[in-house]
């Protein structure tokens, strides 16, 4: 479990994140949703400790992450998988080289062994047969794929992926989407998902916070955000006739 | 008033420039993860950062050496000096400052923009964000590699430029007829102190931290896009070249003074 108390994030004078409280559950897809630069990336970043923030803390399992030496961050962070808006996959290694990667640095298994997880790990995403291909020479989704392979290698307990459906067509956010649901249930890791496509929250969300201008200005289930009277996650949630459709089946108003 | 605030910002400016760049050695220098894998790195780069120089290197030092010789008889064109002192000087030139500062400094213009264009493009792309989120130390799995391949293989570059120089030199006095060969080789075998070898190699090993140091500190803390990555990559020659130039007069009073 992924707890945050009280996180505030300033970068100079702009106040991105104001005092942020919220508790990550495993085995669910946790989604934080806005606008874009609402802070939610940022919130992500602070989280994996790539930002330290100014007031607040992390907790994994109870143990606050800045509190710890750098043995322990190291340890928690070899147990984080994370898919980047960008799949941030190493331009000079191979599909193969990039999955082995956190194996070969943290691993003590031997190469072969090392090899057939990796081959485990993207048989898992449905990519074979690309093992000498480069990142460049990959469509998109595929490496998305590539990435969440990765995240998924060393067995994290944590899984964080940004903006995963970036970029994509909706039929491949749909597989991206159902991955992510699936390696969620199998692997019982604690998800958290930085979104604002509302295909993705409606077909995965299960434990929603919205961000609005770096303030937790809601936080519920899928089927909660029909019957909010929050204004703003409103005009988030239902600014498109798709989701106003949607809204009007489901409550009839 | 104005004068003095701008002063007082640009020393800030700078000492936080300085301040960073110490914090990010003792980045690099820090545990190593995998030894083995470092060392591997290490081997890549010395190919792709010495092996792959070695053309540009020849090229400039054998057209150098040739373009001393000739500079150098017209300046002393005079019955009064001795010719042998023309491939005196040839070598003079070339053991002390052209191999070890000019091919330093032109390899800060390949290697060092290379070094910061790379280090940024990972930084742009979030891939140095993956390694820190693995747990991996990214400054020094990035750049200590570099930092020792540049250092082990630069002094290798020098010295085949420094051989090529001098041979090019020999070859353009001979070919345009203004220095005897046998004349030649009498000046750069007369009073030849294997200290200026010495001094040379020092220098080079340096200017190859140098470069590879400020380079790597300019393209980890690249920010923004592929606009700043080239910015970095424009600043990792500027940088490099002045500290290469303030650190040659430097290291020339220590050493040879």
């Amino acid at each position: 479990m992924i707890e945050v108390r009280g996180l505030s994030k300033r970068f100079g004078k702009v106040q991105v994140l104001q005092g942020i409280d919220a508790v990550f559950v495993p085995g669910k897809v946790n989604q934080v949703i806005g606008k874009s630069g609402s802070g939610k990336s940022v919130l992500a970043k602070c989280i994996v400790g790539l930002h330290r923030p100014e007031e607040g803390e992390v907790l994994y399992e109870g143990r606050s992450f800045h509190a710890m030496d750098k043995d322990e961050k190291r340890e928690i962070r070899q147990q984080i998988g994370m898919l980047f808006q960008g799949s941030a996959l190493f331009d000079s290694q191979t599909v193969l080289e990039n999955v082995m990667f956190p194996l070969k640095m943290f691993g003590t298994m031997p190469r072969s062994e090392m090899e057939d997880r990796a081959h485990v790990c993207l048989k898992r995403v449905n990519i074979v047969d690309k093992d000498g291909l480069y990142p460049a020479e990959l469509s998109g989704g595929m490496q998305k794929r590539v990435g969440i392979a990765r995240a998924i290698a060393m067995n994290p307990k944590y899984l964080f992926c940004d903006e995963p459906n970036s970029g994509l067509d909706p039929q491949t956010s749909i597989v991206i989407d159902d991955l992510i649901k699936e390696i969620t249930d199998e692997f019982n890791t604690t998800t958290l998902v930085i979104t604002h496509d509302m295909n993705s929250v409606m077909e995965t969300g299960e434990n929603i916070l919205f961000i609005h201008q770096g303030r937790k200005w809601w936080q519920g289930g899928r089927e909660d955000l029909f019957h909010s009277d929050n204004a703003e996650l409103n005009a988030f949630i239902f600014a498109g006739d798709l989701m106003r459709t949607v809204k009007k089946a489901k409550t009839g108003s | 008033m104005a004068e003095g605030l701008f002063l007082a910002a640009a020393r800030m400016t700078i000492l936080y420039h300085i301040g960073r760049y110490f914090e990010l050695l003792g980045l690099v220098f820090g545990r190593p993860e995998r030894l083995g894998l470092y060392w591997k790195r290490t081997v890549e780069e010395m190919d792709l950062l010495g092996v792959k120089s070695l053309g540009i290197v020849a090229l400039l030092s054998a057209f150098m050496g040739a373009v001393i010789t000739i500079q150098t008889k017209t300046n002393i064109d005079s019955p009064l000096i001795q010719a042998w002192v023309v491939g005196f000087a040839t070598r003079q030139s070339t053991i002390l400052e052209f191999s070890p500062t000019i091919i330093s400094l032109i390899l800060a213009g390949k290697v060092g923009s290379n070094i910061a264009a790379e280090i940024g493009s990972m930084r742009v792309k979030e891939q140095i964000d993956a390694l820190d989120i693995m747990g991996v130390n990214s400054a020094g799995y990035l750049i200590l590699p570099k930092i020792v391949a540049t250092m082990a293989i630069n002094p290798f570059l020098v010295m085949i430029s420094m051989f090529l120089s001098i041979f090019g030199g020999w070859l353009a006095g001979m070919e345009s007829g203004i220095v005897a060969s046998a004349d030649f080789i009498q000046g750069i075998q007369m009073g030849f102190k294997p200290y200026h070898v010495v001094y040379a190699l020092i220098k080079t090993v340096v200017f190859a931290f140098i470069i590879t140091t400020v380079s790597a500190y300019h393209g980890y803390y690249t920010r923004g896009g592929t606009r700043e990555v080239g910015i970095s990559s424009t600043r990792a020659v500027v940088y490099s070249n002045v500290v290469i130039l303030v650190t040659n007069l430097v290291l020339t009073q220590l050493l040879l003074i």
